[in-house]
């Protein structure tokens, strides 16, 4: 290990669910500012792994570090935007006071949110376009848009490493385009954005940085070096057709059906 | 509710105005019904959100064992001793549900079906146990069953407002907290907020609101207080705020309305007049509420069906020919 | 044992068997709860069905109550269909108002005729043998026995003639569909073998603790095996076991036969919770305490394998330290090393290790999928 401290350092991480082991002793070095793919196929305990992260899965050996420190300690500086599927979108709230919840961990488990945590949340709307759905009621948005609730939720926690579970799952290409432009604008500042992504042709365009996993990791490092052919097939076990892109970098198309 | 009952409640509705507030018992009992209906109504928003509205039903079938076993235990009758113990006994029996569930591969319903009835007949084999022995006086431990709203008196009523108060309280205090981990529970965890705790905490409350109703609503149907007012606030607001508000609202509604109700009609027993009144409020949110109410979605359905049509019918002579409609899948 | 302990013992025992069967596919199904809400709703149909025939006792009120059991299932899937309220919300509105009106009417119609609240929602096994079924002076015995006799062979007859359509309707309704086997429709007659069942029952055992015995049961059998057929067959098995049990407790203790028979359904799951062969909790302790030395040692093997010809290797597979790279115990870590090393999974050579051909293997199965 050198003296480099990364944004997320996970090291010889195994975990296991239901007694069944989901991840095999990952190593991962996360460097500061990356704008990061998780990539592999179903069951490869990408979600695990960011769970695994954020303390919500106890790892059954090895251990994570955030800038140098336990999770615990800098949880703070870290924000999550789970899959859009793991809450109850008919639940009665707006999309202002969702937002607002990414204050709710500066605030403390008592006290109440006031016109500072208002403004914050207003401004990471503006930040996602969503300014002028702020008293819209959850249920009625679409899916893009309610990834993108989620998304300034995350903004709104000013946080230094966003953790991003399938960011672009079930999104339209608009919202799609908007999304990547902010991840980028955000690496723009000097913040660190890990994302599990599944569509591999946009990996090379979006991503700069790569994790390749199933459950144990394949490779990681920035996408020129590590998104190759050959790393692709040992993740997706030969089922991945390749094409070559009109830029020359190798891009690939996955039958998610017969990897599933 | 029939036309008969109907016109008998509205004839002698100045009567019971009247006796609200100037007859003893009525009014003890009207204020204690409403005081459930408050509490059961704002917390059980919480369960229905949460989509525990049965786990209240198991608690209240569970209790029944807490009961019998204070009694033996303390020897004594007093309302708070029986009560905390079936406070415990239902809080045991959820823990357990949470903890078959996670333990074995047995499911939710099955872990609450199992544990709801074997509570409540292991509190029946204990109840009957010391209804026959010899020493034992049996009055005051059958009346949780069905529950007995007229045998309140004003202490009681009192007793419970102070711990529905404190219950309240702590829900107001935690506000904020509750509402997230209803909502998103592993953001909640992310960001540091004790789930486990609060999750316990929650719970615990909705044990309490459902041990305040035993006595005058009776175990059977304390689990309708917990779910219905909560589902008819639902219809009438996207707030969550708003939403307990209407559905303590609604609770208390119902209580005064089935207290006054079975106090003026004769052989109307208490607790089942409340369920009726609370399942009426139901009926009427599901059908009239604006926005999500079926009238109100039947006629939006209409509008958009003419305008639809409307819109076709001006593109087919703009055109000059019909047109394959395509049904949209909403 | 007298004759009327042997005849309540067998209403028991029947009463269990006959409540098993349904319950089994009740607890595949996910749909436990809702044999509670028949259970309690049904009340409405045998006080409309009392007040028709005006007889306690006529098996018309059977038909009746089975009639409510479904319009309790019917109410809670329109509810749900609505989309306003979700199916447990949906349950816990409507059979708290079925029961209700139930006990409403009791109390406003039949106040001086003999329909005991309380005997329909306890139940009372001890009285049981003393109503007889006689034909033509002959005593055929206990009529209880009788009832739920018939009950349980119509459970046993339907299950067996339709049992490919249940299995399949159960494990997957889409199928089923598609194959024309209308799940719809053997969802509708599951509903009302339940409904049916639980009105027998209320003389033996009261509303509430039909459920006990339906749930009950199947619920420990899942957890002893996979197979339909045995799930079956042990659901009963465990139920007929409970009631006798629950009925020599209540003897014992001079207490409700029911409230006994219950506490016993949970007693015996317990029982299995805590000792069945492969799920129970003492197995998973022993399995889980054996896995984590096999499993550990696997990952010790992957461990150093994925170190191996790196930068870290004298570093990472180092045995001094190892414990802080895998946020192991120090003593478990060296436990590890030393069983892994006499199993020929790593070597050690000047304090750092090397995985054998033999560990690679292992490690490499580990981790395909």
């Amino acid at each position: 290990m050198t003296d480099q401290q990364f944004a997320i350092d996970v090291a010889d991480m195994t975990a296991v669910y239901h007694e069944q082991p989901v991840l095999w002793d990952v190593d991962l070095q996360v460097p500061a500012g990356v704008l990061m793919a998780i990539v592999g196929p179903n069951g490869a305990g990408k979600t695990t792994l960011i769970k695994c992260i954020l303390g919500l899965i106890k790892p059954v050996a090895g251990q994570v570090l955030v800038q140098g420190k336990p999770y615990k300690d800098r949880r703070d500086r870290v924000a999550y935007v789970p899959q859009r599927g793991s809450v109850d979108w008919d639940f009665p709230t707006n999309v202002l006071d969702v937002v607002e919840m990414g204050r709710y961990g500066a605030l403390g488990w008592w006290k109440r949110p006031g016109k500072r945590e208002r403004d914050a949340a207003m401004h990471a709307l503006e930040k996602v376009g969503m300014a002028e759905f702020a008293h819209r009621q959850i249920s009625q948005l679409s899916g893009g848009q309610q990834q993108r609730v989620f998304l300034a939720r995350a903004l709104a926690q000013d946080a230094d490493i966003y953790l991003m579970d399938e960011p672009f799952q079930g999104v339209d290409a608009v919202t799609e385009r908007a999304i990547i432009d902010l991840l980028r604008e955000l690496r723009a500042a000097g913040k660190t954005v890990v994302a599990v992504h599944h569509d591999l042709q946009t990996v090379p365009e979006y991503f700069d940085w790569v994790l390749l996993m199933n459950i144990r990791k394949i490779a990681s490092g920035p996408v020129d070096e590590v998104f190759t052919e050959e790393n692709l097939r040992l993740t997706y076990g030969g089922v991945v057709a390749f094409m070559q892109a009109p830029n020359g970098s190798t891009a690939a198309a996955v039958d998610t059906e017969s990897v599933a | 509710m029939d036309t008969v009952t109907s016109i008998a409640v509205l004839s002698v509705l100045p009567d019971i105005l009247h006796d609200l507030i100037f007859d003893y018992t009525l009014r003890t009992v009207a204020l204690g019904a409403a005081v459930i209906g408050i509490v059961a109504g704002a917390l059980g928003a919480f369960a229905v959100l949460r989509r525990q509205s049965l786990v209240g039903d198991a608690m209240s079938h569970a209790a029944l064992p807490g009961i019998g076993i204070a009694y033996l235990v303390t020897g004594r009758k007093e309302n708070l001793v029986l009560l905390t113990g079936a406070a415990i006994a239902g809080w045991l029996a959820t823990l357990a549900v949470l903890g078959i569930v996670r333990r074995s591969r047995v499911k939710f319903d099955s872990a609450l079906g199992l544990m709801l009835s074997v509570f409540f007949g292991f509190g029946l084999m204990v109840l009957t146990y010391i209804q026959r022995r010899p020493d034992a006086s049996q009055a005051g431990l059958d009346k949780f069953l069905f529950g007995q709203a007229a045998t309140l008196v004003q202490g009681e009523v009192r007793n419970m407002a102070i711990a529905g108060g404190l219950a309240l309280a702590v829900l107001l205090f935690l506000w904020k907290s509750f509402k997230l981990i209803s909502f998103d529970m592993d953001f909640a965890s992310s960001i540091g907020y004790p789930v486990r705790v609060l999750d316990v905490l929650l719970t615990t409350l909705v044990v309490v609101a459902i041990v305040l109703g035993l006595q005058a609503v009776g175990v059977v149907l304390m689990s309708a207080m917990i779910v219905a007012p909560a589902a008819a606030a639902r219809q009438w607001t996207n707030r969550l705020g708003v939403m307990v508000l209407l559905s303590a609202f609604f609770g208390a509604l119902a209580g005064v309305t089935g207290a006054a109700l079975s106090a003026t009609q004769r052989h109307l027993p208490t607790g089942p007049t409340i369920v009726v009144c609370v399942s009426a409020i139901v009926l009427i949110s599901l059908l009239l509420a604006p926005n999500r109410g079926l009238v109100w979605a039947w006629f939006a359905r209409r509008r958009k069906g003419e305008e639809l049509r409307r819109t076709l019918a001006a593109a087919d002579a703009a055109h000059g020919g019909p047109r394959i409609l395509i049904e949209e899948n909403s | 044992m007298s004759d009327a302990q042997l005849d309540i013992q067998m209403i028991a025992v029947v009463t269990a068997a006959a409540c098993a069967i349904p319950g089994t596919f009740l607890v595949l199904r996910r749909m436990a709860m809702m044999s509670d809400a028949i259970s309690h709703s049904i009340l409405l149909g045998i006080v409309i069905g009392f007040f028709i025939v005006e007889s306690t006792t006529s098996p018309v009120l059977i038909l009746f109550a089975a009639a409510v059991g479904l319009l309790t299932v019917m109410m809670v899937e329109w509810l749900q269909r609505t989309g306003l309220v979700r199916e447990d919300a949906a349950i816990g509105i409507v059979f708290p108002l079925l029961f209700s009106i139930g006990v409403i009417l009791i109390s406003r119609f039949a106040g001086n005729v003999h329909l005991d609240l309380d005997a329909v929602l306890l139940g009372e096994l001890a009285f049981a043998s003393f109503d007889r079924f006689q034909v033509n002076g002959w005593d055929l015995g206990p009529k209880g026995l009788w009832v739920m006799g018939t009950i349980l062979l119509l459970n046993v007859a339907l299950v067996i003639v339709f049992f490919k359509e249940l299995k399949l309707a159960t494990f997957d309704p889409a199928l089923a569909a598609s194959l024309g086997f209308m799940p719809g429709l053997v969802h509708y007659g599951l509903m009302s073998m339940v409904s049916v069942t639980t009105v027998g029952a209320f003389d033996a055992v009261g509303s509430i603790l039909v459920v006990a015995l339906m749930i009950g049961p199947p619920a420990a059998a899942y957890l002893l095996t996979d197979d339909l057929r045995k799930m079956l067959v042990l659901s009963v098995a465990i139920g007929a076991i409970s009631a006798v049990l629950g009925y020599w407790m209540a003897h014992w203790l001079d207490a409700s036969i029911a409230g006994a028979m219950a506490t016993m359904v949970g007693i015996s799951f317990l029982t299995v919770l805590l000792f069945a062969p492969a799920r129970g909790l003492v197995a998973q302790v022993l399995r889980h305490k054996r896995q984590k030395l096999d499993f550990a040692q696997t990952m010790l093997a992957i461990h150093v394998m994925n170190h191996e010809g790196t930068a870290e290797m004298r570093v990472e597979n180092r045995v001094d330290g190892l414990d802080e790279h895998l946020h192991w115990d120090t003593q478990f870590t060296a436990q590890i090393v030393d069983l892994a090393r006499r199993h020929g999974i790593v070597t050690e050579s000047n304090g750092v290790l090397t995985v054998t051909d033999n560990g690679r293997q292992r490690a490499q199965a580990a981790m395909v999928r």
